[in-house]
């Protein structure tokens, strides 16, 4: 074996284990927020720990080069985290994906390049079993790198949400797949650099093809199977280095990924197949299915709104995507601030799939001083609607629509929703009637008795509201 | 480490992973990623053995590049994750 690793002293595979222990208290850590704080702590020692292990314990040739090349990346790191908007976290999040995946590709071809540095050849020829992990962690780490900048420019707005339907495509990605799981096993047998290279290649060709015809709405799925990858392909350079840190961080990451992208998946009633498939929420279809209705609906003011949630013993205020975009955060706590002092019950229904990623409601009305146990899950909520005076629907659609409920010809048929119409007042703050949800289909909601639509702007029509309660 | 020592880890860890994930709360699902983010980054640990090693100077300077891309994810994954779960708030007894 070109195993060069068994030479590592005890104490040091001791020290990247703790590493790896640290961080699967750090995950542990989020299981309440206020565990969580202390989780993320032991994740930066377990970092800490790792980063000294590996300095300590190898010849260091280029100290200053390291130290620049981490203080350019420390820097750039922090002043981000530090000044990104909270309702930019999506992007933020698919970028350091796209980093996690490029740096797994550049390690992958540096161990290529110099097998000796990482004790996997003897005498220039890389060990068979070695080159399939790198390849396999090239690949994965091409593909998380395309993949995540193709999610960054959908969900920052550089690109269209709208999917990119090539003619061919299914076919295109099975060969591109075969053709990079084909090299990879050449490549056991010729260690050439054209192998090499060319699944680099290819790999990073199909992670954007992979992501082009994916829509908008779906991308908290495709954001979920990229954190999936990242962990994967950090699990795969591991092997390579025999580093039990690297296997457990890329375990834990690659199965957290596969379980946000399986919630994900579960809360929209699609299979996760159909998603990576793409293709679904075009604009053609809101096209074909928008205005077409014209059946009678009410339309309220501000002044109602305020009266009606004045009177009421519980509201549920039900935020979506529209809410983020709209930036109304801070004036919907506000809002829910006035009504408390009224003594109305003010609590937040969450939608698994409300936002552009997982948990993407929490952490903004979170910023917002929203007290966390006033926010609940889906299943949590779902039964007290019908004990509510008002459901206050603001920036969601299809997650409300009960059409999901009863309507078998419905594209959302069987996705679970929140109960909004039992609720004895539907307020749904709405931009204009025109538009419809993601799905592309009209909201049954829209026409009920006890629904007023409140059209405006979100946080124009909140901060209005915000004025008639004072 | 033998191949199956390592795979013995892996396996091991993914079940690990599964259990431990399940019992993240929705809410923290975001910090979740972020924080996933910066632990996927010790992958810095294979860049720094690059960059050390001056043999091959295309592979050293790859390693560099590494190191920085990761060090943006360490520092940023954890400053980020920290800035949100500082928001975090129970609601106030009065």
């Amino acid at each position: 074996m070109g195993h060069g690793a068994a030479l590592v002293p005890a104490w040091v595979m001791l020290a990247y284990l703790v590493a790896g222990v640290c961080f699967i208290v750090a995950l542990r850590g989020l299981s309440s927020p206020e565990t969580s704080r202390t989780g993320n702590r032991f994740g930066m020692a377990g970092m800490l720990l790792a980063v000294g292990t590996t300095l300590v314990t190898h010849e260091i040739t280029a100290l200053w080069e390291i130290i620049v090349a981490i203080a350019i990346g420390g820097t750039i790191g922090f002043v981000t985290a530090r000044r990104i908007a909270m309702t930019a976290m999506p992007q933020l999040v698919a970028a350091f994906h796209s980093l996690v995946g490029l740096a797994a590709v550049a390690v992958a071809g540096a161990a290529f390049l110099n097998p000796d540095a990482f004790g996997i050849a003897v005498e220039g020829l890389i060990d068979p079993v070695s080159r399939v992990e790198m390849g396999l962690g090239a690949a994965i780490g091409a593909i998380t790198f395309s993949g995540s900048v193709i999610a960054f420019l959908k969900l920052n707005g550089n690109m269209s949400g709208k999917p990119i339907m090539l003619p061919l495509r299914h076919l295109i990605n099975l060969g591109t797949l075969i053709g990079i799981v084909g090299l990879t096993a050449y490549f056991t047998q010729d260690q050439s650099q054209w192998v090499f290279w060319t699944i680099v290649g290819l790999s990073f060709a199909i992670g954007f093809l992979l992501i082009i015809p994916i829509g908008g709405a779906d991308m908290p799925v495709v954001v979920s199977m990229l954190n999936s990858y990242s962990g994967w392909a950090a699990a795969a350079m591991g092997f390579t280095l025999q580093n039990s840190a690297m296997i457990i961080t890329g375990a834990l990451v690659g199965s957290s990924g596969a379980i946000l992208s399986y919630i994900m998946c579960k809360a929209m009633n699609r299979s996760f197949i159909s998603v990576i498939a793409g293709g679904f929420g075009g604009g053609d279809a809101a096209a074909g299915g928008g205005e077409a209705s014209d059946r009678p609906w009410k339309r309220g003011s501000a002044e109602d709104a305020a009266f009606l949630m004045k009177q009421a013993e519980q509201v549920i205020i039900v935020p979506g995507y529209g809410m983020a975009v709209a930036q109304a955060q801070h004036a919907l706590r506000e809002m829910g601030e006035l009504l408390k002092h009224e003594g109305v019950t003010v609590k937040y229904a969450i939608h698994p799939v409300a936002g552009r990623m997982p948990g993407h409601m929490n952490v903004l009305l979170a910023e917002a001083n929203v007290p966390y146990d006033e926010v609940f899950e889906l299943e949590d909520i779902n039964s007290e609607f019908a004990r509510t005076d008002i459901a206050f629907v603001i920036g969601a659609n299809d997650v409300t629509n009960p059409a999901a409920k009863t309507d078998k010809t419905s594209p959302i048929y069987g996705m679970p929703v929140l109960d909004v119409e039992k609720a004895k007042t539907v307020l749904f703050v709405k931009r204009s009637m025109g538009g419809v949800g993601y799905a592309g289909v009209d909201n049954e909601l829209f026409y009920r008795d006890n629904t007023m639509m409140l059209l405006a702007d979100a946080k124009k029509m909140v901060e209005d509201i915000i004025k008639s309660l004072a | 480490m033998d191949f199956i020592t390592i795979l013995s880890i892996f396996v091991l860890a993914c079940f690990v992973g599964y259990f431990v994930v399940w019992s993240v709360t929705p809410a923290l699902h975001t910090p979740l990623m972020s924080v996933t983010n910066a632990i996927s980054s010790v992958i810095i640990v294979g860049a720094l053995i690059a960059a050390m090693a001056a043999a091959v100077p295309a592979a050293k300077w790859l390693g560099l590049a590494a190191v920085v891309m990761a060090s943006i994810n360490i520092f940023g994954g954890f400053a980020v994750t920290a800035r949100m779960l500082a928001m975090y708030k129970k609601k106030e007894r009065r």
